[in-house]
């Protein structure tokens, strides 16, 4: 054996190749000790403060304003103030350059805004960065173009503003969701006061800087944070003319009962149970990404997330296997990093809800697994769980979780594909993995779901609308459907 | 793969939708999954790993007309000792050459690790009768390859005749004795990732013992989702009869951050257990000099510039 | 010696025949007596209606235009005994061309109303409305006929299956609505209708957690209590009116629905 084989043979065969730790540097983010509300172009200084932290580390961030009934008060007559003064009657075309500026801006500071999020939220950075950002700037990019162009989507019907937007959204894509809210509400002529969600309010305090380089006439947009009371007060407020609510379905139902009989306009984005549902003649490698894409994607933390998955018997073997170990290549842990693929819970309060509905499923007889990770001793995780051996009796079957926790079910049929995916109140989104065109528009037709992905899961697009049947709620979000909510029609 | 019992009418049936099947495979998501591995973010010690690796798993290769024994005697040199200056550097896997440089790569590499790989049956097109391509693959053998890389017959595989494809792999890989068999399927004319999923299982069933994504006379080359599709291709076979079958990507990686993303790609589809000469390759000429560029750096911390590496 | 008349009894419409109310109960209106709908009454017609409505749903949109556009005949066939029920033979008739209108719309809703959306991928993206489901209708006191038809064929257009409760003092318009509908091709349970008091039906409908939507176009002045039941399963909640014509009405009944397919060789 000459020397060089010798080398080789004493090369140490690779048998772990270790990613070294890839954080995306903090540097680019500022944050500030203390934040105010957003009111009136101006900084409200708080009465209550809170803190809110990093979810993946427990570090407290910031301190931020409790939103009090005056706080509310003094937002919606900002807003109201700001509908009468010019913005209601500026010409679209003038609301639109407003909005392309924001999408600009945006793209411009998306990385000191991705590594915000994924600071404040616990979400990735690649998803931050590759999906969040990209997205909330393309939908104000998409309904600028709208703002001048309304009577065109509603030909015949006399578009007009509604007034004052009440919006209230969750904690899952806090930017992305703002946006959501933001883009069709101005685009359409109204004013907006906007709360963020409780854990996560600092994507959209930094958005008022965002507004500021805008040049956004002041009280356009208000944004007031804090917690359910709060959201409550925006609510109730008498001169909101419109609420938008993403969150649970426990709450929606709430906001529906206290806006019975004021006539306020209300658009509900809720809760899913979504059925995904894998056929045995599927592209399976390719079935298995969009299962993990869509269960633990941003940690399940996902209202439309394919939490229920119904797989045909004759394939659920090697898939399963092919899906457990997929799993064991996801990489857990610090949200910064450039490699992470799940990230942390967002909550103390949201790890006690996965981790309860999780004992429910190995009680009730599901079977468990969990890859082998090492989650970080600080901060709230939970490893990415599939239950195998699930009846839909089960309450992992039946409650959305919200947490990287699939649920796998099996079909014989495709009509019993369809039965079982309908069987539940809610009815957001689907899934449909098949080669078969005709059976993927025939499953399409019949899932109640508001958005079904075939062949592909967890898609998102400014123009494309989405929102629930049934218990998911009602108004769809995107497109030309997405301006709807937000006018009057003098028809 | 399971087998309908014996019937008379002649012909048996695949049951069970068990792997490593046929199947098919969604384009959109192949490319996104393999868009996704490679934003990994690969950063220093793991950075030198993979760029060892990637030093100590290539095939470096010329296959040229131009080619001659001095060109070729220069290039076993350098994939000896591909950093004269230090002398940690691993050496490549292998020198891969056309038939006639054999005999050269041959004696120079004689004694060392190294390994000499010939293109052969009609390489790159394959449009020859079979019996030139197994004598062509006979006369490699005993110019001393211990390597060859067939391509297999793209004109009979895109008229659906992959009995005469896999018929082929079968009796080159008889010729092939004792060598080691890697298999092109040149995925840039195949199509379809549907075509290159099934050609890689015909070739497997074959014998290779390595499938190869292309010539390198054809472009697109190794790209990313085609050479995920291979792996998962591979992944199956190994999942269903634990059988190893080694990947070699080739064409078109010239840049370090290619090869580290292919790298990434192996690793998190197959394991670590593939990273190693034995079960990946990867096929480049000009790669190396930029891989030795990004060591040096990561050692020295300084920019490199092409004057300081050897031209071969 | 002049014939005694037969005279009709007024019963309930559900599932496609005319039951007594299971209540046995009747009231006086218009000097008649008229079934007076009971909540088991009202919960057998949304049961015979999410029976009846995937049927109805998938019907061809062709098919929905020409079996409703056979009711605008049923109805044109009695123009005088509808006259007779209601203000007379102008309502009669605006209903008739109500109903031709909507009629007209079953084929042409998906078009106006969804579309393909040009979405940022190799993704081919579209969005069509359905039918939510099983919807109430509670109709308005006036005009009897008119405003039941109304209110009735923009969720029957749409592929809903329809409960509705009839005009409390004018009723007989709606169960002469009833045998025109049982002689049209309407599938039976597509619209089922149910007289008697609101102030008992109309909970019950709101509160019922197999009901989609709830038109409140006749509630008087209960509207927001039955919007504050309607809230349990999330219902959607129409504020439909007496007098207005217009596709949007069709669309406040239909959910739209966004399919997504990537699309690569």
């Amino acid at each position: 054996m000459s020397e060089l084989d010798r080398k080789r043979d004493r090369t140490p065969a690779p048998q772990d190749w270790t990613y070294a730790p890839a954080p995306e540097s903090r540097d680019v983010v500022s944050i500030a000790e203390q934040y105010g509300h957003f009111v009136g172009g101006e900084w409200l200084e708080p009465a209550e403060t809170y803190e809110t932290i990093s979810p993946s580390s427990e570090e407290p961030l910031a301190r931020v304003g409790q939103g009090m009934q005056q706080d509310v008060d003094r937002a919606v007559g900002a807003a109201r103030g700001a509908f009468a003064d010019g913005w209601s009657s500026l010409p679209g075309s003038e609301r639109a350059k407003y909005l392309f500026r924001i999408a600009r801006l945006l793209q411009e500071r998306a990385r000191e805004f991705a590594v915000l999020e994924s600071l404040n939220g616990g979400k990735p950075i690649k998803e931050s960065r590759d999906v969040d950002l990209p997205l909330a700037a393309a939908h104000f990019f998409y309904y600028a173009g709208w703002a001048d162009k309304l009577e065109y989507a509603f030909p015949n019907r006399r578009p007009r503003a509604v007034g004052v937007a009440g919006q209230i959204i969750p904690w899952n894509f806090p930017l992305l969701m703002l946006s959501w809210k933001i883009a069709p509400a101005l685009a359409c002529g109204n004013t907006v006061v906007l709360k963020p969600a409780e854990t996560t309010p600092l994507t959209a305090l930094l958005f008022c800087d965002v507004l500021r380089q805008a040049e956004l006439p002041p009280g356009v947009v208000n944004i007031v944070t804090g917690d359910g009371r709060t959201g409550a007060a925006i609510v109730e407020h008498p001169d909101v003319d419109k609420i938008a609510f993403t969150g649970s379905t426990e709450v929606g139902k709430a906001i529906q009962r206290q806006l019975a009989g004021t006539g306020k306009k209300l658009t509900l984005e809720l809760g899913g149970k979504a059925a995904n549902i894998v056929f045995d003649d599927c592209a399976l490698d390719q079935a298995v990404e969009g299962i993990v894409n869509g269960i633990y994607f941003n940690q399940g933390h996902v209202c439309c997330a394919g939490s229920r998955l119904f797989v045909q018997e004759s394939i659920a073997e090697p898939l399963i296997e092919k899906l457990k170990r997929r799993l064991t290549t996801l990489r857990v842990g610090d949200p910064l990093d450039k490699n992470t693929d799940v990230g942390a819970i967002n909550s103390a309060m949201q790890l006690d809800k996965i981790k309860e509905l999780v004992a429910a499923g190995v009680e009730e007889g599901a079977e468990i697994y969990q890859p082998p990770c090492t989650l970080p001793e600080k901060g709230y995780w939970f490893a990415p769980t599939v239950f195998t051996n699930v009846a839909q009796s089960y309450r992992i079957a039946q409650e959305e979780i919200f947490g990287p926790v699939l649920s796998v079910l099996t079909f014989r049929t495709p009509e019993e594909a369809v039965e079982k995916a309908n069987n539940t109140p809610y009815g957001l989104s689907a899934g449909v993995w098949t080669e078969k065109g005709s059976r993927i528009l025939w499953m399409a037709q019949r899932l109640r779901a508001g958005v079904v992905w075939a062949n592909t899961f967890n898609r998102f697009d400014p123009s494309s609308p989405f929102g629930g049947y049934k218990e998911s709620g009602f108004g769809r979000e995107g497109g030309r459907h997405g301006l709807e909510p937000y006018l009057r029609f003098d028809e | 793969m399971a087998q309908a019992p014996v019937v008379p009418t002649g012909f048996e049936l695949p049951l069970e939708p068990r792997l490593p099947r046929i199947g098919s495979v969604d384009a959109v998501a192949l490319e996104e999954r393999a868009a996704s591995l490679a934003k990994r973010s690969i950063k220093k010690d793991a950075k030198v790993f993979a760029l060892e690796l990637a030093i100590r798993v290539t095939d470096l290769t010329t296959l040229e007309g131009a080619d001659t024994p001095g060109k070729v005697a220069a290039l076993s040199s350098k994939a000896i000792r591909p950093d004269p200056s230090d002398p940690s550097i691993p050496s490549c896997a292998a020198i891969c050459v056309y038939p006639n440089l054999v005999p050269t790569a041959r004696e120079r590499l004689q004694g060392t690790g190294v390994k000499v790989a010939a293109v052969a049956t009609g390489f790159p097109s394959g449009q020859y009768p079979t019996a030139i391509k197994v004598a062509d693959v006979r006369s490699a053998v005993e110019l001393g390859a211990d390597e060859i890389d067939m391509v297999i017959d793209r004109g009979a595989f895109l008229s659906g005749r992959y009995a005469k494809v896999y018929d082929e792999v079968v009796r080159v890989k008889e010729a092939c004795g004792d060598a080691h068999l890697k298999v092109i399927l040149e995925t840039g004319e195949l199509g379809t990732y549907d075509n290159v999923r099934r050609a890689t299982l015909l070739a497997i069933a074959g014998g290779a013992d390595f499938v190869k994504t292309s010539t390198g006379k054809i472009s697109p080359a190794a790209t990313l989702p085609v050479s995920l599709c291979m792996l998962e291709t591979v992944r199956d076979v190994h999942e269903e009869t634990g059988r190893r079958v080694g990947f070699k990507a080739a064409g078109g990686i010239r840049q370090a951050k290619q090869a580290i993303q292919h790298l990434v790609l192996v690793h998190e589809t197959l394991g670590p257990d593939w990273l190693t000469p034995d079960l990946y390759r990867l096929g480049a000429s000009s790669l190396l000099n930029d891989i030795l560029m990004q060591l040096r750096k990561e050692r020295t911390g300084r920019y490199q510039g092409p004057d300081y590496f050897t031209l071969d | 010696m002049s014939r005694l008349p037969v005279k009709k009894t007024y019963k309930l419409f559900i599932g496609g025949a005319f039951p007594r109310s299971e209540s046995g109960r009747t009231y006086e209106a218009e000097g008649q007596n008229v079934a007076r709908g009971s909540r088991k009454d009202a919960r057998d017609a949304v049961r015979v209606a999410r029976a009846a409505q995937p049927g109805w749903a998938a019907a061809t949109a062709y098919n929905r235009g020409q079996v409703l556009y056979r009711l605008a005949e049923m109805v044109e066939a009695r123009v005088p005994e509808f006259a007779e029920l209601c203000s007379g033979r102008d309502e009669v008739e605006q209903a008739i061309d109500r109903i031709v209108w909507y009629a007209g719309w079953a084929d042409k809703l998906p078009q106006v109303l969804g579309g393909a959306n040009p979405v940022a991928g190799p993704y081919f993206n579209f969005t069509i409305p359905e039918p939510t489901g099983v919807v109430a209708v509670l109709a308005p006191d006036e005009p009897p006929l008119l405003g039941l038809v109304t209110r009735l064929l923009p969720p029957l257009v749409g592929g809903n299956a329809v409960v509705a409760v009839a005009s409390e003092t004018r009723p007989l318009a709606a169960v002469e609505l009833a045998e025109a509908i049982a002689t049209s091709d309407l599938p039976g349970g597509v619209v089922n209708l149910l007289t008697g008091f609101r102030k008992e039906l109309a909970p019950i409908l709101a509160s019922h957690m197999d009901v989609n939507a709830l038109d409140v176009c006749g509630s008087d002045g209960d509207a927001p209590e039955l919007e504050r039941l309607a809230a349990e399963n999330v219902k959607r909640v129409v504020h439909g009116r007496a007098d207005v014509q217009s596709p949007w009405e069709i669309a406040s009944f239909l959910e739209l629905k966004t399919v997504w397919h990537p699309m690569g060789q």
